[in-house]
């Protein structure tokens, strides 16, 4: 059993008690809402007959179903209205704070918490959303929770849960030029398995890690749920700190003295105990595409697709479904694949950075005709900020379609939608079958900066030969 | 899929039911339940397109358009099963569908937290075991009886134990698994943990 790691500090911390059935209740210290996964909820506590315990712990925006191109009241899709409607009357009368579209500050909830300060380290943070692992980068404790739990947080402001096993994930020596954060963690998602991370935290630690800024940080924590970690961190350090220093929620004066003190107190001991450590070379990672229909499936840019043989017996099953799903033979380059659709954007790729190195792939240059390529921002902010800087004009000489903040074609909830059997390149997290919006749609995942490199070719590419 | 729908209540100790196998590992909460049905203020509407683009490929050969699974309650899986996104739409589709509990290899975390949340309970077998049943269930319709307190299963000619944490056990047979009462009750308890966390008053 792990002690003394940062999880186990943060969860004792938050532990209210030990629930009869074994499990332990647990104190929420931010609790973020959006339109998808509140509603039933809200609706369980009207059942219920109870009120929400602590309005001003829980934070709304709305993320999933906002349109990208035209977003003036009513939304064209009613079903979508209807969402939006349900969560602004929600929130008005349970007196929870919600950044709703041209507040300045809507936007993916897991890009928006963070750039308004929210996440802080040491807190235990739940969302109704898989990839609240996200805000772990900070050194805060944060997980995907279900409906039913987000009742039970807006009830009491804890939930039922087993404490997880902590599995160190060491990542030596450094990325090199031309690979990003998410080839590093689909290459750990890749060596470790989909499901590895099922009853474990990871806590991404080592040189690689630490050469990594916030918003890398945030891309390899978001990706944990898909190695199957409910929960990803990084231990906070000055980088961290800095980053939530002067914004919106961040403390201020005497408090920021108190917290920083505090934050500096917490993280790992050197002498703690993991129930697993893995190492990984982050030298070794190459830019890295997926070829199937889970993240796990991935090959380095100059790699051919798996050969059956090559798979564990248990990978096989899944890898022939892929195959097939795919339309690619076993054995075949990944590189110079077509591709049809290309997408920047999402929590794991939609920050400011992203944009920048994806303009910076762009800059000069121009998409391959017959590709649509579009660019959605993470939130209103980071679209505020890459006007700014004349980002959005490099993205839109080149042929990229300039967006409205949301979490549009990752999930496709909205009217970005993936047609027949195309094939997209994806700066997002998931290639499931069907994920981007239709059926038959396939799903190469990778950077924002081989998304741009794609985009250019119109065939899956090795960015490093677009930069110097 | 059972026309009438009444969600599971109270105590749990007893599950029987007549067992559909879905082949395949990491089967996803998108194929459960397809984002564009996430578009809902309820779960009432979501038994019915459970698997929809799966179901749709296999053009009525999908085992939930089976007839002979129509009224089925028990299903069985394979690994990784309810992987990727926190949608409590998954199970909740799978429940209005009419399974009441799942035997598989392994479950991903959050959607078993989300069936416990929901009265569903969720088993585990060797992957050997799992074939055999998948197998049999094929050849010939399993009806099940799950007796949750001795984690064991019988039907006409097998009789077999099942695998399931010993805390969710305890969960389903208290009628614990519907927390908010239990949470509710250390209420003083949550109010001093919010007075003493150290950064409540400057975040
Ligand atoms: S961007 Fe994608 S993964 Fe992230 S919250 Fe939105 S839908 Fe989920």
């Amino acid at each position: 059993m792990s002690q003394d790691t940062l999880f186990d500090k943060v969860w004792d911390l938050h532990k209210v008690s030990s629930l009869p059935g074994g499990s332990d209740q647990i104190f929420i210290g931010l609790h973020l809402i959006h339109e998808v996964t509140s509603p039933q909820a809200f609706g369980g506590l009207k059942d219920k007959n109870l009120k929400v315990k602590f309005p001003s712990r829980t934070v709304a925006t709305v993320d999933h179903i906002v349109p990208t191109d035209n977003q003036s009241r009513p939304f064209k899709d009613n079903l979508a209205e209807q969402m939006i409607g349900t969560l602004e009357k929600n929130c008005l009368q349970h007196k929870i704070r919600f950044f709703n579209i041209g507040s300045g500050n809507q936007g993916i909830v897991h890009v928006v918490a963070p750039e308004l300060g929210l996440t802080q380290p040491g807190m235990t943070i739940a969302c109704g959303d898989s990839h609240t692992s996200t805000h772990g980068a900070f050194g805060s404790i944060a997980f995907g929770i279900g409906t039913s739990q987000v009742r039970d947080v807006l009830a009491t402001q804890t939930i039922a849960m087993n404490k997880l096993k902590v599995r160190q994930i060491w990542c030596e020596n450094k990325l090199s030029h031309g690979v990003f954060a998410k080839d590093l963690v689909l290459n750990i998602i890749n060596e470790l398995g989909v499901k590895a991370g099922v009853g474990f935290a990871y806590e991404f630690a080592g040189p690689a890690i630490n050469a990594l800024s916030m918003e890398e940080r945030m891309t390899i924590c978001n990706m944990s749920i898909e190695g199957g970690a409910r929960c990803g961190y990084v231990n906070p350090d000055e980088k961290t700190f800095s980053y939530i220093k002067n914004k919106l929620c961040a403390p201020k004066n005497e408090n920021w003295d108190e917290a920083l003190l505090w934050w500096n107190s917490l993280k790992s001991d050197a002498n703690s105990i993991y129930d697993d450590v893995i190492k990984f070379d982050a030298s070794k990672v190459e830019p890295t595409v997926t070829w199937g229909i889970t993240p796990g499936q991935s090959v380095g840019i100059n790699q051919q697709i798996p050969l059956l043989e090559e798979l564990s017996p248990n990978d096989q099953f899944i890898a022939e479904e892929a195959y097939e799903y795919m339309g690619f033979k076993p054995g075949q380059s990944i590189k110079n694949t077509p591709v049809d659709v290309c997408f920047i954007g999402s929590c794991t790729n939609g920050r400011i950075s992203d944009l920048r190195v994806a303009a910076n792939v762009l800059k000069d240059k121009k998409v391959s005709k017959n590709i649509k390529a579009f660019v959605v921002p993470g939130s209103e902010k980071v679209a505020i900020a890459a006007k700014k800087e004349g980002l959005d004009k490099i993205f839109k000489d080149s042929g990229f379609q300039w967006r409205e903040p949301g979490c549009s074609m990752c999930l496709a909830m909205n009217s970005d939608k993936l047609i027949g059997n195309q094939v997209s390149a994806s700066s997002s997290n998931r290639n499931f079958k069907g994920r981007q919006g239709s059926p038959s749609g396939r799903t190469l995942l990778m950077s924002p900066a081989m998304v741009a490199a794609a985009a250019i070719n119109g065939k899956v590419s090795d960015v490093r030969e677009f930069i110097n | 899929m059972k026309s009438e729908f009444n969600p599971p209540i109270g105590k749990i100790s007893q599950i029987n039911g007549k067992c559909i196998s879905l082949i395949g590992n990491d089967i996803d909460t998108d194929r459960i339940i397809p984002a564009r049905f996430l578009k809902c203020i309820d779960f009432d509407s979501l038994g019915k397109s459970v698997f929809e683009d799966d179901r749709k490929t296999l053009k009525g050969s999908h085992p939930f358009d089976l007839k002979e699974n129509q009224d089925s309650s028990i299903l069985i899986v394979n690994s990784n099963f309810g992987c990727g996104s926190s949608r409590e739409h998954a199970p909740q589709a799978l429940l209005r569908w009419g399974i009441r509990a799942i035997i598989g290899e392994s479950f991903a975390e959050i959607f078993y937290s989300n069936c416990i949340a929901i009265g569903i309970p969720c088993f585990t077998l060797t992957k050997k075991s799992i074939q055999n049943i998948q197998e049999y269930n094929i050849s010939k319709n399993l009806f099940l009886e799950i007796d949750l307190k001795n984690s064991s299963a019988i039907s006409e000619d097998l009789n077999f134990n099942l695998d399931i944490k010993e805390s969710t056990k305890k969960m389903f047979l208290s009628g614990e698994w519907d927390a908010t009462a239990t949470l509710l009750e250390n209420s003083s308890l949550v109010d001093r943990k919010f007075k003493e966390l150290p950064y409540i008053k400057f975040s």
